[in-house]
């Protein structure tokens, strides 16, 4: 299994009283009453160090994501970013999941600067192609709901073509009219970089997915046993598009806090974990469910469904218990590194996941708890949680060819020919 | 809520049929609605005594995907004139109420001899920074209803507030209103001005500006506007009425109608 060091990239300093006083932690959170300068110039210097740290201590990727507008994590351009990551001497994956596809305009921009990114690492580039939140599309960014996927879905067709066809060539859509479609470069890995999904468990993008054989990431901070019914109606739909139940055709983003014993954990992290489920998961209704942001037939199935899911919870977040978190939800993974890799085996083999984002920094955890919570997590939880999948044999065709980390020994192919052995960042 | 029975009205291009509320005996009147969905509503019963009103749905309520073929305004008026034809309608008078009455503007600035008389109540449209449309997308469900009613309490308010009991229509209900929204903010969000103002002008219908004096959706400093750009315009405000003076002061609004349309 390939474990990625997640970062979001959040406001780590929110107010107490911010849901007293706040309709939202997206789209209108005031940035001048919330929103310091001088403090983002300091997180932005601890998120790369906390990033840079994660690549030391052998984690397979780092994971990078786009939000608009928000104290939850507002990493704007993960490009930005992943450019000052690429610059080192790694062999880790970088997971930029991803670009939010139909906030570019043109969105060539996202195969050039993919592209760039790409070049850059020595083709250690994921590149994930995300349709975006309501939050940030509909919300942020003025996009009618209704056009969110028609222009995800163009965007995406521009950017395949532009990094596989010959340029000049010309491109007709409905949103975006290129005559001379030739971006310089080209990805190094060939025919492209591996393209991830990501989404919140909509049936549109899992077919997306199986249509054309992409791996589909489940982002939630909800835990495996909530996401096991979404993960299953994932799996069934690859399964009747005839596809294999290879586990790295799955990804899930996953909270995890390790100290050295549970109790310990429970003291150390708690105040850290109500912090985040009341105040970063506190996103207005009229925000996250937009009307039109999915097809009606998709709403009246959503609406004839609703109270379907196995898994119900009813909890106030501020003043959660470790129990409700931890032991009895399993939203979030935590405890001694036994602990911890027990109970990550059991959510990935429960969802059949071969990429596990583990967020480790948590909103308001500051660097230095965030070094020992990762560093014991690279160092006894790692080990243990590696082979997961090995046994079976699968393969992952969705990793990036120059991210030879922890990979077998043999370069691949495609990688070999087009740029050579030496120039890969060892 | 809509208890009419509607005639589903087939339409060329490969479009869903829209789902037409008749009713009344007379001279055409259409009525486009806002953006909460097609309606029928007391004042139109009181239209309906002496006029033969057609209340259609906004294009791609019923069928989303039907949005994929309408990009702008441009496309919509063209909608509504395919409408209008295969209802039978040479000539029309036009009420358009908020997001309906901008379709309506559009329509008869398009097709500016097939409009007959316009009203337009509570119009979106036209912007100003120093007067900001409020936002009726992205806002709770609280909000919204101070948004759009001076007085909530008010029984009419109330009943047009209700959602029905029984658990299938009101999700049958709650469908509608979904498509309904994200069909009209698909022509408008998140701003409801699309260059309007530059077209006003070309309309030679008669029009009936009306507004409620409370609206805090769309401020009342708007109606002037739309009258000193419409060549052939006058206002009445409906003092006592928010966004939907048509519910808050039925009364008032019939009577203003009355006196508009049935003059000629």
């Amino acid at each position: 299994m390939k474990t990625i060091w997640f970062h979001m990239q959040g406001y780590r300093d929110l107010p107490d009283d911010f849901r007293d006083r706040y309709e939202s932690i997206w789209v209108t959170p005031p940035n001048d009453e919330l929103c310091h300068s001088p403090e983002v110039a300091k997180y932005l210097h601890w998120n790369l160090d906390e990033l840079e740290m994660a690549d030391d201590l052998g984690f397979d990727g780092l994971g990078l994501n786009e939000h608009h507008q928000n104290g939850y994590g507002f990493p704007i351009s993960p490009n930005m970013i992943a450019t000052v990551l690429a610059r080192r001497k790694s062999n880790a994956a970088l997971v930029v999941l991803g670009n939010t596809l139909p906030l570019y305009n043109p969105p060539i921009r996202v195969a050039e600067e993919f592209a760039l990114l790409d070049c850059l690492s020595g083709g250690r580039l994921v590149a994930g192609f995300p349709v975006g939140s309501p939050m940030d599309t509909t919300g942020c960014y003025g996009i009618p709901p209704t056009q969110v996927r028609p222009r995800y879905y163009e965007a995406h067709d521009l950017i395949k073509q532009a990094w596989t066809r010959p340029g000049p060539f010309a491109f007709n859509g409905r949103f975006t009219k290129l005559r001379y479609v030739n971006p310089w470069p080209k990805p190094l890995q060939k025919p492209h970089p591996p393209i991830w999904l990501a989404g919140g468990g909509s049936v549109e993008t899992w077919k997306f997915a199986t249509d054309h054989d992409y791996t589909y990431s489940y982002l939630s901070f909800m835990g495996h046993k909530y996401a096991k019914v979404l993960m299953d109606g994932y799996w069934d739909s690859v399964a009747r598009a005839g596809m294999d139940d290879n586990p790295y055709r799955a990804g899930f983003a996953q909270l995890v806090v390790v100290a050295d014993t549970d109790a310990e954990a429970e003291r150390i992290y708690l105040k850290h974990l109500r912090n985040f489920y009341s105040k970063s998961l506190y996103v207005a209704p009229h925000f996250g469910g937009v009307p039109g942001f999915m097809t009606k037939r998709s709403f009246e199935f959503q609406l004839s469904h609703r109270g379907a899911s196995a898994f119900s919870f009813d909890f106030k977040p501020h003043e959660a218990t470790w129990k409700q978190l931890v032991e009895d939800s399993r939203m979030v993974i935590g405890g001694s590194p036994a602990t911890v890799a027990a109970q990550i085996e059991e959510a990935v083999r429960n969802i059949r996941v071969g990429h596990l984002m583990v967020i480790l920094q948590i909103q308001s955890m500051d660097p230095e708890l965030t070094a020992y919570s990762s560093g014991l997590f690279a160092e006894k939880v790692l080990p243990k949680i590696r082979g997961i999948w090995d046994k079976e044999g699968y393969t992952d065709r969705w990793w990036p060819q120059g991210a030879t980390r922890n990979q077998p020994q043999v370069a691949h192919p495609s990688t070999k020919e087009t740029y050579g052995e030496a120039k890969v960042p060892a | 809520m809509n208890t009419q029975t509607a005639q589903n009205i087939e339409l060329p291009g490969g479009f869903a049929a829209n789902p037409v509320i008749i009713k009344g005996e007379g001279a055409p009147v259409v009525y486009l609605h806002g953006p909460f969905g097609q309606e029928w509503d007391g004042f139109l019963d009181d239209l309906a005594k002496y006029r033969r009103v057609y209340a259609p749905a906004n294009a791609g309520a019923q069928e989303t995907d039907d949005l994929d073929q309408l990009d702008g305004f441009a496309d919509l008026v063209l909608y509504y004139d395919d409408l209008f034809d295969q209802l039978g309608l040479e000539r029309v008078d036009l009420v358009g109420h908020s997001f309906g009455a901008m379709v309506a503007a559009e329509y008869a600035a398009t097709f500016r001899d097939r409009v007959r008389k316009l009203v337009l109540i509570d119009a979106m449209g036209l912007w100003h920074d120093d007067a900001p449309v409020a936002d009726h997308l992205l806002v709770s469900p609280q909000n919204l209803v101070k948004l759009l009613y001076l007085d909530p309490s008010k029984p009419e308010v109330a009943a047009k507030l209700a959602m029905p009991s029984e658990h299938e229509a009101m999700n049958a209900a709650i469908v509608d209103r979904f498509g309904a929204l994200a069909s009209t903010a698909h022509f408008i969000h998140p701003i409801p001005e699309r260059g309007l103002k530059r077209r006003l002008r070309r309309i030679k219908a008669e029009t009936l500006v009306l507004w409620g004096a409370q609206d805090a959706l769309v401020p009342p400093s708007y109606a002037a506007e739309f009258a000193a750009l419409i060549p052939n315009a006058r206002v009445e405000m409906i003092q006592g009425a928010g966004h939907v003076p048509q519910i808050e002061q039925r009364k008032l609004v019939s009577e203003q109608l009355a006196k508009f349309l049935d003059r000629n």
